[in-house]
């Protein structure tokens, strides 16, 4: 692959993005342009509303943009596609399937056309086994904690083996200490696969601590990339030794000013 | 010293003992408050109904008590299965004749209302297609589809099988829908992120997920078909447990048309318990 390709990875080109509603049409994203390279860990963040999570789903291609273009790899992306995996906010696991069951019809869909079925339940005992859960593989979603079910999510999005993985506030409905365990299983995992990821969250600490650069977004309506912020902090990443780590706490404050003071949300 | 600790030995004992009692105690409790919660209510309603009963049968002398109501039903039930003629036949032949109606019935209404209703349900052409369709003719009584089915089948047996057929639709029909019209954007967005065929999206999102749905459909329907089959065989004659109760009107045999309206209440009861039943074991709550 060239260099530029490496370094438009995933692209969005003058994206904007407009909803008709029954009071008229409401123009959620206006201008996005952004580059990902590839292998980067890209956050999204911004208040609520502002329309992050929409282009996410513009890159998974469950959205059609209303005016620009969105590439991945090099080809405009028409539809969801098998290389680009997104792990949902509320985890969306299929209730009358057994974790197993929820990641290997992924695995199915991707790998049942050229491979035999004893090789696809192999693949997702692996992946199941990476996100630790293997004690838990033949229960059902209701039958496991709020973590786990998102570890599902999470696995079977890598059991797609992606190019790219759209992770939509994947831990926000976690408490602190789940939260902070499996952002650092998705660092270990990120590290080890190497794929590019993007992040919509609206945690200023996870967004940091897990990625290369943050990307903030300015509020709704009409809401675009008000600043990129890069992270150059070294990986592995420590979550103890940055806790006290001068740039660190830099980069941080730059986000919240970012966040709170320049674009504040007004109250509700 | 000595005393007083045998004294305190023996309020201890005593303590034990009555709280052991307590023990049996509560248990029996528990029993005589299920018996008054779950098992005194219901006698009292049968109580009260036959008790009304009684009392209007005092009232109107052509009414039959529940004493000789009861004696006939054991003389009918002591032979429910001989036949003397076409006309004249065990109770047991005339409930399992309109069973085997309301069955054929009921099911040609599952195989065409159920895939019909996931049709109209994923579908938003369709469904709008189906609608002015669906809004006029579910209102319509069903016995009003009895002249068209004598006309177009030239008999009576399938003609009562399609007024079957045409009540036990809709609701099949219309909760298949709404259970396809439910399902949540999540599960669909994973379908479309996993890029699933439309096969895989029926079998393994759709379905399990309308299932209970169609089950409440299933019970609808079926209640309906039974509502509707004794008024239907009333028209078409036959061997049937509704014709039964005309022909015991014709002989002016009371008492066996108050034990049909029992028959068919139960027969609808044990009905509606075997489908919950089922759906209570196609639920994956």
């Amino acid at each position: 692959m060239t260099k530029i390709a490496q370094e438009k990875y995933v692209q969005l080109e003058n994206v904007n993005m407009s909803f008709t509603t029954k009071k008229g049409t409401f123009d959620a994203l206006k201008d996005i342009n952004l580059n990902i390279r590839e292998g980067e860990f890209i956050s999204i963040i911004g208040h609520s509303g502002c329309g992050k999570s929409t282009v996410l789903n513009l890159i998974a291609g469950l959205l059609n943009p209303t005016q620009g273009n969105l590439f991945c790899a090099g080809r405009e992306i028409g539809g969801p596609g098998p290389e680009r995996a997104v792990v949902f906010q509320n985890h969306s696991l299929l209730p009358w399937l057994t974790c197993f069951e929820n990641v290997y019809l992924a695995v199915e869909r991707v790998f049942g056309a050229t491979e035999q079925k004893d090789v696809l339940r192999e693949k997702t005992k692996a992946v199941i086994d990476l996100v630790g859960l293997s004690h838990a593989s033949d229960k059902r979603p209701n039958e496991i904690s709020g973590g786990m079910k998102q570890r599902v999510g999470i696995a079977r999005a890598l059991a797609m083996e992606p190019k790219v993985l759209l992770l939509d506030e994947p831990f926000g409905a976690l408490d602190a200490l789940t939260r902070a365990h499996l952002q650092d299983e998705l660092m270990s995992i990120m590290d080890k696969s190497g794929c590019t990821a993007v992040m919509v969250t609206h945690d200023v600490d996870e967004a940091v601590l897990l990625s290369d650069r943050i990307v903030m977004m300015t509020n709704g309506p009409s809401a675009t990339i008000g600043e990129i912020l890069e992270v150059e902090l070294d990986r592995p990443r420590k979550r103890l030794a940055l806790a006290e780590d001068g740039h660190y706490n830099h980069l941080r404050s730059k986000v919240l000013k970012f966040l709170y003071e320049r674009h504040a949300k007004k109250a509700a | 010293m000595s005393a007083t600790t045998a004294i305190n030995e023996s309020i201890n004992a005593m303590t034990k003992q009555t709280s052991k009692a307590g023990g049996i105690g509560a248990k029996a409790t528990q029993i005589s408050r299920d018996f008054f919660q779950w098992l005194l209510p219901p006698l009292f309603g049968m109580m009260m109904l036959i008790s009304v009963w009684i009392v209007i049968s005092y009232q109107s002398p052509n009414l039959p008590g529940p004493l000789p109501t009861w004696h006939s039903a054991v003389e009918l039930f002591s032979d429910p299965f001989y036949r003397n003629s076409l006309n004249d036949q065990g109770i047991g032949w005339n409930i399992l004749a309109s069973l085997e109606r309301v069955g054929l019935g009921f099911s040609l209404a599952a195989l065409v209302g159920i895939p019909l209703g996931f049709i109209i349900g994923r579908f938003q052409f369709m469904s709008r297609m189906a609608a002015p369709i669906i809004g006029i003719l579910r209102p319509v009584s069903p016995l009003a589809w009895l002249p068209i089915g004598l006309l177009v089948f030239k008999a009576a047996n399938p003609a009562a099988i399609w007024v079957i057929f045409i009540s036990a639709i809709w609701p099949m029909i219309i909760n298949t829908a709404v259970g396809v019209s439910k399902v949540p954007q999540d599960y669909m967005n994973v379908a479309r992120v996993l890029n699933l065929s439309e096969w895989k999206i029926v079998t393994k999102i759709l379905f399990p997920f309308v299932l209970p749905y169609m089950m409440t459909g299933v019970r609808l329907s079926i209640g309906v078909a039974w509502l509707v089959i004794v008024a239907a065989e009333m028209l078409t004659g036959g061997v049937g447990i509704g014709f039964w109760v005309w022909d015991e009107w014709n002989n002016l045999n009371v008492e066996h048309i108050i034990i049909a309206i029992f028959v068919v209440g139960i027969v609808g009861l044990a009905l509606e318990l075997v489908l919950t039943s089922i759906a209570k074991k196609f639920s994956y709550e």
